[in-house]
């Protein structure tokens, strides 16, 4: 077609201008799957590029690969909002000079919007795109390869970056619409076999966890939602994911059908469980930062009360309007929970950083009511403890602790303690849950953190919460 | 109750939370030969040192014609267990050698008369016996089916109405009222099928257990929910509760509810309704008193 801006992934780096020391970006709306990443910072080292900021909204088991471009010095400094797997064992034993900027999912959109984080180039993989780069995470077509449902957290990056590069494996006659980027944010369109793994990218099925201690974290943390005093006509919700906090919004279910109660809107990382009390007219729309699993990016697709949002719009801090102003309940995990409720949810018990911020300190902060659904103990590891390994998001946006002991309220909410104490529920001190796990497993040696700083974890107002230090074997 | 394998201590740390009325923790059919000694010791551990609040403890140790029974007794009257279920009993002698064992390590400690007996019946001899046994020890709370091994015994099998184990379970309960304590049922082992098991916990309700065995946590909530008493049965015997803590406080025999005069059945009933309630998390104990 005419000013078709089809060119290959070697001729869009070359026109992107990049040079080395500068910022590329990434989403990982393919999850597991993602193959942009490696594909890309592959090229660049082909290339002889140094000295990059990889940007990326997150990273995962599967960008291993980045190890060597690391020790190359083909990158050389990252910013994201989670690792796991073998590069984040390497970047926790110090593989990087620099310390890894990590942001949630609402601060990397406002960070990236105000300046604060600037783009260079923006590597976007679209599950399928027009020749102009009208960019979208599903596709109507009949080649569909790589579905990921919403690109909520590439919107930022598209807007932003100075250069915009859509990478698909499913080039579509234009106009691809409805569309997600829009062909006016892009500069080049770059067709590959594959931007991702399909059956690693999103579960297929809702499978339900018949780990009774998943069942009787769930069924408690319904239970305080329901006696919350926010469970009334129009209230809207956020559920984490693992699998109490998905089984939670079955038992609500029950709920909501026996009073005749709905919600107004659900919010985040979109399920196949939300879209089934959608879909039942139990909760009125779907706000859909990031669809995780194939049910939700199916809904997204074909459904238009199911809104795709920005990471902006979702869970920034600094722009009005968020949708996480306007959110009444988010139910969280936590990897630590400590006795000041603040929450780690980035690194292990064994020092090494194995999660993601994700979208956890923004909705707590913002929610009217936060809920951390935790076990006290993991095997043998206590998960409310005396102070947090690393402080990801501040005690006082935490509002409930749900565990298998017992539940602890914020001092700060006394009120809400006493709805849940006037329901039957028990309600304990967090000092108490602490004192509990280590009665039962002893208090564990500190762990051996080395001088190294290797990571920075950032606050969503841009503020610098906590450092990681390298750990020592 | 809940069984809770002796070898698994990862399962034996948070049984309690689960909220059963019983946990079982088993030194027998669910620990090998070779795991026997350490299982013991695990258990023995587990009653002394987690706090299962007030959950009744159970053990099941190995019969005591085997060489394991014998020390299993030791170890869990040692660590101040609750109740010991005998398995596989067939006679009150069997009752009375295991009563025996356990006064032999009490007198020890100091503390005779501290542990209670349950008998698992789990043959058909077991069943012709069912009232010796349950009136052999003054230690005796309960007698239990273990139907496994009674309907191999039978030379059947289970099916899913539970044909096979009518008679034994009808006599159980017969034995056990007649001797004034407590009978629990055999264990349903398909997870899956939980409107079977359901129908299975009606069915043994109806006949007049006082609980049911389970082997996983996600079986409680049926238990519970089926053993609950309705809400105009709970506000009818809260009523009789009343009534009779008036007539006591007047000094009057005579209760009356409603106009009409309340029987000492009915009392007893009303009673065991609210226990139930309680037990089902319906009610709170400091509500009732």
């Amino acid at each position: 077609m005419r000013n078709s801006k089809l060119v290959t992934l070697e001729e869009a780096i070359r026109k992107s201008g990049l040079k080395d020391g500068m910022t590329i970006s990434f989403h990982h709306h393919f999850r597991g799957g993602d193959k942009v990443v490696n594909m890309v910072v592959a090229k660049l080292a082909e290339m002889g590029f140094k000295n990059l900021h990889l940007a990326a909204s997150s990273l995962s088991d599967v960008h291993a690969p980045l190890i060597e471009h690391i020790k190359n010095g083909v990158i050389t400094k990252i910013s994201t909002s989670g690792l796991r797997g073998e590069l984040a064992n390497e970047i926790s034993h110090g593989l990087m000079k620099e310390p890894v900027i990590f942001r949630s999912h609402g601060g990397r959109g406002s960070a990236i919007a105000t300046g604060d984080l600037h783009i260079d180039v923006a590597f976007l993989g679209a599950s399928s795109a027009d020749e102009l780069g009208n960019a979208c995470g599903y596709s109507r077509s009949e080649n569909a390869k790589s579905i990921c449902g919403s690109l909520g957290y590439a919107l930022p990056d598209a807007r932003y970056a100075d250069h915009v590069v859509v990478i698909t494996d499913d080039l579509v006659a234009y106009p691809n619409v409805p569309k997600s980027i829009s062909a006016a944010d892009v500069e080049s369109v770059v067709v590959v076999d594959s931007v991702g793994d399909s059956s690693k990218i999103s579960a297929g099925a809702i499978r339900d966890s018949k780990n009774p201690r998943d069942i009787l974290l769930a069924k408690t943390a319904a239970k305080v939602v329901i006696n919350s005093g926010y469970f009334e006509d129009g209230f809207s919700i956020q559920t984490g994911t693992g699998g109490a906090s998905l089984a939670v919004v079955k038992y609500i279910r029950e709920s909501m059908l026996e009073k005749g109660i709905k919600a107004s809107f659900a919010l985040g990382g979109i399920t196949a469980h939300m879209v089934k009390l959608h879909e039942e007219g139990l909760i009125g729309r779907l706000i859909d930062v990031q669809s995780f699993d194939k049910v939700a990016a199916e809904s997204i697709k074909n459904d238009p009360f199911h809104q795709e949002v920005s990471a902006v719009e979702y869970a920034s801090g600094v722009h009005q309007g968020s949708a996480v102003h306007a959110l009444d309940i988010v139910i969280l995990s936590a990897l630590e929970v400590d006795v000041n409720f603040n929450v780690n949810v980035l690194v292990g018990s064994d020092g090494i950083i194995r999660g993601a911020i994700g979208g956890h300190q923004d909705t707590a902060a913002d929610s009217a009511l936060s809920i951390i659904v935790c076990p006290l103990l993991r095997g043998r590891i206590p998960c409310v403890v005396p102070k947090v390994t690393t402080l990801i998001t501040p005690g006082k946006s935490v509002d409930v602790v749900v565990t298998e002991y017992g539940i602890a309220v914020n001092p700060g909410r006394p009120e809400v303690a006493e709805r849940l104490k006037a329901a039957g529920l028990k309600v304990v001190d967090i000092h108490d849950l602490a004192a509990k796990a280590t009665s039962i497993i002893g208090t564990p040696d500190a762990l051996p953190f080395g001088d190294k700083v290797v990571g920075i974890v950032y606050n969503r107002d841009g503020k610098v919460l906590d450092e990681i230090k390298n750990i020592v074997e | 109750m809940m069984f809770v394998p002796g070898n698994n201590p990862g399962m034996m740390a948070d049984a309690h939370i689960y909220g059963p009325d019983s946990i079982m923790l088993d030194l027998e059919d669910s620990v090998t030969m070779a795991e026997k000694d350490a299982a013991r010791l695990l258990v023995y551990n587990a009653l002394k040192s987690i706090d299962y609040g007030d959950t009744e403890m159970v053990v099941r140790i190995n019969p005591l014609n085997t060489p394991y029974g014998k020390k299993d007794v030791e170890a869990v009257v040692k660590a101040g267990v609750d109740v010991i279920r005998m398995p596989k009993t067939e006679t009150a002698d069997e009752v009375r050698e295991l009563e025996a064992e356990i006064v032999k390590v009490e007198t020890e400690l100091g503390c005779v008369g501290r542990t209670q007996i349950m008998a698992a019946i789990e043959s058909a001899l077991g069943v012709v016996n069912a009232y010796e046994i349950a009136t052999a020890s003054k230690r005796m709370m309960g007698i239990a089916l273990g139907a496994e091994d009674y309907s191999a015994n039978l030379k059947t099998q289970r099916t899913p109405d539970g044909k096979e184990l009518e008679l034994a379970r009808e006599t159980i309960v017969v034995a056990a009222r007649a001797a004034g304590i407590c009978c629990f049922d055999t264990v349903y082992s398909n997870l899956d099928d939980m409107e079977t098991f359901r129908k299975e916990v009606e069915l043994i309700k109806t006949l007049g257990f006082d609980g049911k065995s389970i082997i996983n946590p996600r079986q409680i909530e049926v238990v519970n929910e089926v053993f609950a008493p309705t809400a105009k049965a709970i506000e009818k015997s809260l009523k009789i509760i009343a009534a009779i803590k008036e007539a006591q406080a007047k000094g009057s025999g005579v209760i009356a509810v409603n106009g009409k005069m309340v029987d000492r059945p009915v009392v007893i009933r009303a009673e065991r309704t609210i226990a139930l309630a309680i037990a089902s998390g319906i009610l709170n104990k400091e509500d009732v008193q």
